[in-house]
């Protein structure tokens, strides 16, 4: 800041001989109100930058003299040379207080103060004891404490005047501005926004409701709109707060609450409470109030209980120990309960009552709701897992003499608590590959141009059903020809396998290779991120690579959210059925002989006009009977690209519980669960990744 | 060009200079002004200002027929205008407003007022 102290001693020291001449000239002509005005802005310009820039005596004083200079500005002053005088002495010690701070001589006080008093009788009276008032004010000047109470909430309502955003204002912001400070909740009031036609676009229609609960007290609310609060309606009100009496029976019941913000009165009110419906739903359908205002204030009920609730929670105990075993058979019952719900919903949909109809909707309803409630139950931030790494991160670079900070995005992302204990073993042997192969010497990156601290980034977010986790590093990334080298080398593929980037790092998943030149404690052992491939598929997740050599690496687990139930597609081969995941299904088509090619001993299958493989399952599982007149296919997305799996019948999706199938067929390939249809019959979970890569091994070794 | 573009209109260069560096450690670019003429010539320019600090205090054109002369612009019309004002001068602001000011900063002001006025107004 020394250069801004610099630039204002400059500028003062300018102003100041200015400040000299134009009062020299002023005395010749006291009239000239376009000298006085120059003064003056010397004057207000020498203060404000002053206490800008920490010259605070040089700012009191002048304060003083601009202030007589604004009435000589008003008139309610005249120039004398009294004053031009006086004016000139003050012009000299403000100058002695700016070669003072250079440590020049310090400037007399006490001709400050002689000055000021001097000033201050040319003040006209009424002035006289307000300037006082204020300067004594000033000098004390405490910091505004604002109180901070617990949490306080309010209901405030911001109406802006429909001229608002002539000034610039944008609401929206002010709004924003709100939200930061604690829970809100924003009712948007559009009653008053006229017909498209009538619209004037530069008219704000628009007024607001909002809830808001926070410990920043009312004065920090106020100062939000304090731009604004000469052109608009704003009340706020406390309507709850910490140490209130708490109301057994909850908050106050809408009707109230309308009736406390005058939208509607008590006779209204009692006269449309003789109905029987809603009484939202009765008071907007006598147009007694507007939709908005019922929207509002039921919006304000839900925060205040939901405020309260917590606050309760807080108070007594807010979590609860119980055993995985509970849960696993709450979880249980719940996938029961779907498995029944769906029988139910398929019954009545055969049924032609439509008050059934509705029940089992509700009942569907209803039980997705358990569902997801209960997997919810179950459900971790990631946050603590990732933390513990940060150790891992640091003792491994310091054992293999690299420099590596790890940055966690999305800590609260939750996953299943199963999910999250399984994913601890292949995080770790990523990241070490990381350190290890992926971020390069400090000096090596030095010479790059990088900072010789590598950075290691692991974040988590939902996507949809799923969750993607990711490691990113800023390393040396992965050179695909190296990678195919060492694959050919290894015999896992051909010499001139035709394969494009995705395919080639994709291979670093598969058992047996390792391009780490030493075996070190850490990696080089090859079992590494095969291990982590299957690990992830078994939670019916997919991992994948991406790189850019000299870049960087990107590894990113794509898991799904809940283990126990998925969408599945429920076909039958022969008297069998089983379920494809509905995730990777793409379509179902028929089957027309003339489709069907034979290449490589690989079926082949015409599918809008591209070849793509095609299995047929009644081959695969050896089923026996009599064939279907039409096959069916259904047409899956695997990694390496589409597949068509040849069924007999096609029946609907289907919401599938998986149960495992048992220790003694965990190793069946193309299996990857079972689950218990309506009728109790059992039925397969196919997994799709086994068969098409069984597929894939029979081709790729047989040429 | 990476932040929102701010404009500082202050015949003051050491107010210019602090406004300047504040704004710009926080990501937003600038654009000085040394006065109301040498504003509006610059606002014709290539320059997409979004947002506007005046001083009400200049000479040659003052704070107030400035915010006017930029609200007349059809351009500039709903942009953010903060003015720059002492204490002494609450009748100005209110001045200011009429002519179309969004808001206002008091004189002295410390580097994190200006950041939070900046963000009411310009999100």
């Amino acid at each position: 800041m020394d250069k801004q102290t610099e630039t204002y001693r400059e500028e003062a020291y300018e102003l100041l001989a200015e400040l000299e001449a134009s009062l020299l000239e002023l005395e010749e002509t006291p009239d000239d109100t376009g000298m006085i005005g120059r003064i003056f802005r010397a004057l207000h310009t020498i203060k404000g930058s002053g206490a800008m820039f920490g010259f605070d005596d040089i700012a009191e004083f002048t304060h003083e003299l601009e202030t007589i200079f604004d009435l000589v500005r008003g008139g309610k002053i005249s120039v004398t040379k009294e004053l031009i005088d006086l004016t000139l002495s003050a012009r000299d010690q403000i100058k002695a207080m700016l070669d003072a701070n250079e440590g020049g001589e310090t400037a007399d006080t006490s001709i400050s103060e002689e000055i000021i008093i001097a000033i201050r009788a040319f003040l006209p009276d009424t002035e006289k004891d307000l300037e006082e008032q204020e300067s004594e004010i000033r000098k004390l000047k405490p910091e505004a404490r604002y109180l901070k109470p617990g949490n306080i909430t309010y209901r405030i309502r911001f109406h802006p005047d429909p001229d608002i955003f002539i000034n610039g204002t944008n609401p929206i912001f002010l709004l924003n501005e709100l939200q930061e400070f604690g829970e809100a909740r924003i009712v948007a009031q559009t009653n008053a926004v006229p017909r498209l036609e009538d619209i004037e676009p530069e008219k704000c229609y628009i007024y607001w409701d909002i809830i808001l609960t926070t410990s920043e007290g009312i004065d920090a609310i106020e100062n939000v709109f304090v731009f604004v609060e000469d052109d608009c309606e704003i009340h706020i009100e406390i309507i709850d707060e910490a140490g209130g009496p708490e109301n057994e029976t909850g908050y106050k019941r809408l009707g109230e609450i309308l009736i406390e913000r005058g939208d509607i009165s008590t006779r209204e009110l009692l006269a449309v409470l003789e109905e029987q419906r809603r009484l939202g739903e009765l008071l907007v359908a006598a147009e007694v109030v507007e939709q908005g205002a019922v929207d509002s204030a039921l919006a304000e009920q839900e925060h205040i209980r939901t405020v309260r609730k917590t606050r309760k929670e807080s108070t007594s105990s807010s979590s609860i120990r119980v055993p995985s075993e509970r849960l696993d058979s709450l979880v249980d019952l719940v996938g029961e309960l779907v498995t029944v719900q769906a029988r139910l919903s398929q019954k009545a949909s055969f049924q032609s009552d439509p008050e059934l109809l509705s029940i089992a909707e509700e009942v569907q309803r209803l039980t997705a709701n358990l569902r997801d409630n209960t997997m919810r139950i179950r459900m971790l931030p990631i946050g603590a897992t990732f933390a513990r790494f940060k150790r891992l991160v640091r003792d491994l670079s310091n054992e293999l003499g690299k420099e590596a900070i790890m940055i966690i995005e999305g800590a609260d992302t939750e996953l299943d608590k199963t999910v999250i204990e399984q994913l601890n073993d292949p995080l770790v042997h990523i990241i070490r590959n990381t350190i290890d192969h992926g971020i390069e010497s400090p000096d090596f990156r030095e010479s790059e141009g990088k900072p010789r601290q590598g950075t290691i980034r692991l974040s988590a977010e939902h996507s949809g059903p799923n969750v993607l986790i990711r490691v990113f590093d800023d390393g040396a990334g992965i050179d695909p020809e190296v990678i195919r080298a060492k694959a050919v080398e290894k015999g896992l593929i051909v010499q001139d396998a035709d394969l494009d980037e995705k395919e080639i790092l994709s291979l670093i998943f598969a058992p047996g290779f390792s391009t780490a030149k030493k075996i070190s404690g850490i990696s080089g052992r090859g079992v590494g991120l095969d291990v982590v491939k299957r690990t992830v598929e078994a939670l019916r997740g997919t991992v994948k690579i991406t790189s850019k050599k000299g870049k960087g690496t990107t590894t990113t687990l794509k898991l799904p959210l809940t283990l126990a139930i998925i969408d599945g597609l429920l076909v039958k081969i022969g008297e069998t059925c089983f379920i494809l995941p509905l995730s990777v299904v793409e379509e179902c088509v028929e089957l027309i002989h003339d489709d069907l090619t034979r290449a490589r001993r690989r079926n082949m299958m015409n599918f809008r006009g591209k070849i793509i493989p095609y299995l047929d399952l009644r081959e695969a599982f050896m089923v026996e009977g009599d064939l279907p007149p039409v096959k069916q296919v259904v047409v899956a997305e695997a990694k390496s690209g589409r597949i068509g799996f040849g069924v007999d019948h096609v029946i609907g999706q289907y919401q599938t519980v998986i149960k495992t199938i048992g220790k003694f067929y965990k190793d069946a390939e193309g299996i990857s669960g079972a689950t218990i249809l309506g009728d109790g019959t059992v039925a397969l979970i196919l997994d799709t990744a086994q068969l098409v890569q069984s597929v894939e091994n029979e081709a790729m070794f047989s040429v | 060009m990476m932040g929102k573009l701010i404009m500082t209109v202050d015949d003051s260069a050491s107010i210019r200079q602090m406004v300047s560096f504040t704004l710009k450690s926080a990501g937003y670019d600038v654009v000085e002004a040394t006065d109301g003429v040498d504003a509006l010539s610059k606002l014709k320019g290539q320059y997409r200002v979004r947002m506007m600090f005046v001083d009400l205090n200049m000479p040659n054109m003052d704070g107030i027929e400035l915010i006017r002369a930029v609200r007349a612009n059809p351009t500039y019309k709903f942009i953010p205008i903060v003015m720059l004002t002492t204490e002494s001068q609450v009748s100005k602001k209110r001045e200011g407003k009429a002519a179309g000011a969004t808001g206002w900063i008091v004189k002295p002001f410390k580097p994190q007022q200006l950041l939070s006025v900046t963000k009411k107004v310009l999100g």
